[in-house]
């Protein structure tokens, strides 16, 4: 039941919001629907962690400790982004980058587009997983063109492109995944379910399998955006409104990620061999060491933070595909802290460019005299996303590291380099930013205080202290990915 | 059964056989108006091809798949396709392709290659499509060839459908289609994806005063 809420208000809050349009009261509205429903993924967490994994709906939707953290953290981060973007959405429509359909596309979008994702995690059936996170991407190819300038147009053209041939290819390996999975389960929807093929999985023909999990790499891999795959993604990144960058980075990858997870522990279970982890970590330390580099070189601030989106995705699949209780942990955890101090980045990023009208690095300074909020949230998720102590992103690099060390040893060297030359690269030109006299082109801006407050407590204090809720899911959702 | 199994096969690999066909004339078409009819025709064989599959292998919810596939693929999306190219008066605009001959190479190179990649599928099914697997699976290749080498929207966006009815062609011999919920959310996906494109032609044309997808070459990584 609370599933079926948890689904509805955001499918609702889109409907009403297409209707109420540019009226005054819509942030408000959009943050009200957010927030019902967080509060929604509260309970349904509860009910969770009191009864264990449950199915809803006729075996349609379930819900076990991996997908369930990750639907809060869903529900959580749209929420803070739905209470910045009020402020944020504001100031570029009077800057007149927005219009007035352009507004109302906005709101129906963001909650539709929350409403795709919550269904790619709860959603029992690998089809139906397929078909959401198309929706998800169709929702926000069209937020990544909204203003409407050529560098715009030209992103989410690449964006709606590439993802769409990449999905394809998922579509492709899901046919196969159900082209095995029918001769074990019989036809019809029952052999596409997870709870059914999770418990046959040594069964399924694992050539078959071998052959989808490459399809559903490169389908999937591409909206987690590893490289050789990952081109549309600084781009959409970078081009849209700065709220969808954050959800995007902090959420829709992750999201990608956990349908590639899932299927990756199937085709384990039935080919027996660490194939397809060993795949999963070839991607991962190229995203990583790739992405460490361009970092190097970027001269726009969004820019620079979907690379790193791309770094810090590279290490969770890295670390998946090294599997392991160790890695695995570390890598759920990884997917959390990384999303709330990314798009907390995000949040800050946005204020920022808004006070300098400008996304140029060399043209952004003296952020902490100009507005200490901004500015010190911005040095610090930076510290934080670089993965110093005492935040909760060293916490899940450091599992990670000795994971590695212990079970994959010739590794370490590639992903240390990764990580210390993107420390580099972000520090650096962070500090510039951050420190300094505000320039004199530099405008005040009224910025939204709570979401990266609150985010980065929350990066800090899973830094310091794991929750004993948190801990127990991971556990058991290592147990799950096995 | 007035259809033996026999002959069922045998219409199933002809058909089969038109789709590739098809696939391959939009590889080397350059004219916008006749890559639309070869999408439509495409999406006519696969329809009737999937209505015999239905009636041979006693699946209902593949006539649904058919008709579903006739009406969106044969007729809403090739008219839409048509009313924007009208629209956008882009009717004679023909492209300019690299080595055509050059990129059907590389196409039945994909045929052989799709062949070899589904061996193994083919080898375990017993329906009677398995021998269609492959083509399938070519004309999925083909539709991702043509966005690559492609570089007018119009084009890329048939390229994606092509892709589209590849997979819907795959999912047909493989496995006698999806499950229902699976087939309509595709077809819906597909729906939301062409009117996207339609926003997209427009924003484009205005924004950038053609649809040359070349034109649009700002964001490249700085040095």
């Amino acid at each position: 039941m609370t599933l079926l809420v948890l689904l509805g208000v955001p499918l609702f809050a889109a409907v009403v919001l297409a209707f109420i349009g540019d009226r005054r009261l819509a942030p408000e509205v959009n943050i009200a629907g957010s927030a019902a429903t967080f509060a929604a993924g509260i309970a349904l967490a509860f009910q969770v962690y009191e009864h264990g994994s449950m199915t809803a709906g006729g075996k349609f939707f379930f819900v076990d400790a991996f997908n369930v953290y990750l639907s809060v953290l869903t529900a959580f981060v749209s929420m803070t982004t739905a209470i910045f973007s009020r402020r944020y959405m504001r100031r570029e429509r009077e800057h007149g980058r927005v219009g007035h359909v352009g507004m109302r596309f906005y709101h129906a979008m963001f909650q539709l587009f929350i409403f795709a994702m919550l269904l790619c995690l709860l959603t029992n059936n690998i089809g139906v997983l397929w078909i959401a996170m198309e929706l998800a991407t169709l929702s926000t190819v069209l937020l990544v063109s909204l203003y409407r300038t050529p560098t715009a147009i030209e992103a989410a053209w690449k964006y709606f492109i590439l993802c769409g041939v990449g999905i394809a290819q998922a579509l492709f390996g899901t046919v196969l995944l159900y082209f095995a999975a029918e001769r074990v389960l019989g036809e019809g929807g029952e052999a596409l379910l997870w709870t059914n093929l999770s418990q046959v999985s040594d069964k399924l023909e694992p050539t078959v399998l071998s052959l989808a999990f490459v399809f559903l790499m490169v389908g999937y891999g591409t909206k987690v955006g590893l490289v050789p795959l990952h081109n549309w993604l600084p781009d959409a990144h970078s081009e849209g409104p700065t709220p969808i960058s954050a959800v995007l980075s902090g959420l829709l990858l992750n999201i990608a990620l956990y349908a590639l997870v899932r299927c990756k522990a199937l085709v384990d279970g039935s080919t027996h061999s660490h194939r397809a982890g060993d795949i999963m970590m070839g991607f991962g330390i190229l995203s990583i060491i790739v992405a460490a580099f361009s970092l190097l070189r970027q001269k726009d601030i969004k820019r620079m933070f979907s690379y790193s989106s791309i770094e810090h995705m590279g290490i969770a699949t890295f670390a998946f595909g090294l599997g392991g209780p160790i890695a695995t942990f570390g890598a759920l955890l990884h997917m959390l802290v990384h999303s709330l101090a990314k798009s907390s980045i995000f949040f800050t990023v946005g204020h920022a460019s808004q006070m300098h009208r400008t996304q140029e690095i060399d043209k952004i300074r003296g952020l902490i005299k100009g507005n200490p909020l901004v500015g010190w949230g911005f040095m610090l998720g930076a510290m934080a996303i670089v993965g110093m102590p005492p935040f909760g992103v060293f916490t899940s690099e450091f599992l990670i590291l000795t994971a590695t060390m212990k079970d994959a040893p010739l590794m370490t060297p590639f992903l240390l380099l990764g990580l210390a030359v993107a420390f580099a690269a972000i520090l650096r030109k962070v500090q510039f930013m951050v420190s300094g006299d505000a320039p004199s082109y530099q405008k005040p801006v009224k910025a939204a205080h709570l979401p990266v407050l609150v985010h980065m407590a929350l990066v800090l204090i899973i830094g310091i202290y794991m929750p004993n809720f948190l801990n127990e899911w991971f556990h058991k959702a290592v147990e799950i990915l096995r | 059964m007035i259809m033996n199994l026999q002959t069922a096969a045998q219409i199933n690999e002809f058909l089969a056989a038109f789709v590739l066909l098809s696939a391959f004339g939009m590889l080397a078409q350059k004219r916008i108006y006749s890559l639309i009819h070869l999408f439509a025709w495409q999406g006519f064989f696969l329809s009737v091809n999937t209505a015999i599959v239905a009636y041979v292998a006693g699946r209902h919810h593949l006539y649904i798949s058919s008709i579903l596939t006739l009406s969106l693929k044969v007729i809403l999306l090739p008219y839409i396709l048509h009313a924007l190219v009208v629209k956008l008066k882009i009717r004679k605009e023909v492209e300019s392709m690299v080595n055509v001959p050059a990129t059907m190479l590389i196409g039945i190179a994909l045929v052989i290659f799709s062949y070899h990649l589904t061996a193994p599928v083919t080898e375990l099914s017993k329906l009677i499509t398995r021998s269609t697997i492959a083509v399938a699976l070519a004309v999925f290749m083909i539709g991702l060839l043509m966005m690559i080498t492609r570089k007018h929207a119009v084009t890329q966006i048939i390229g994606f459908l092509a892709m589209e009815n590849g997979l819907f062609f795959a999912a047909t011999s493989a496995t006698y289609g999806m499950p229902m919920v699976v087939e309509l959310g595709v077809a819906l996906d597909v729906l939301i994806a062409a009117f996207i494109f339609g926003i997209f032609f427009f924003h484009i044309h205005t924004t950038f005063d053609s649809l040359d997808v070349e034109r649009m070459a700002r964001l490249k990584e700085g040095d």
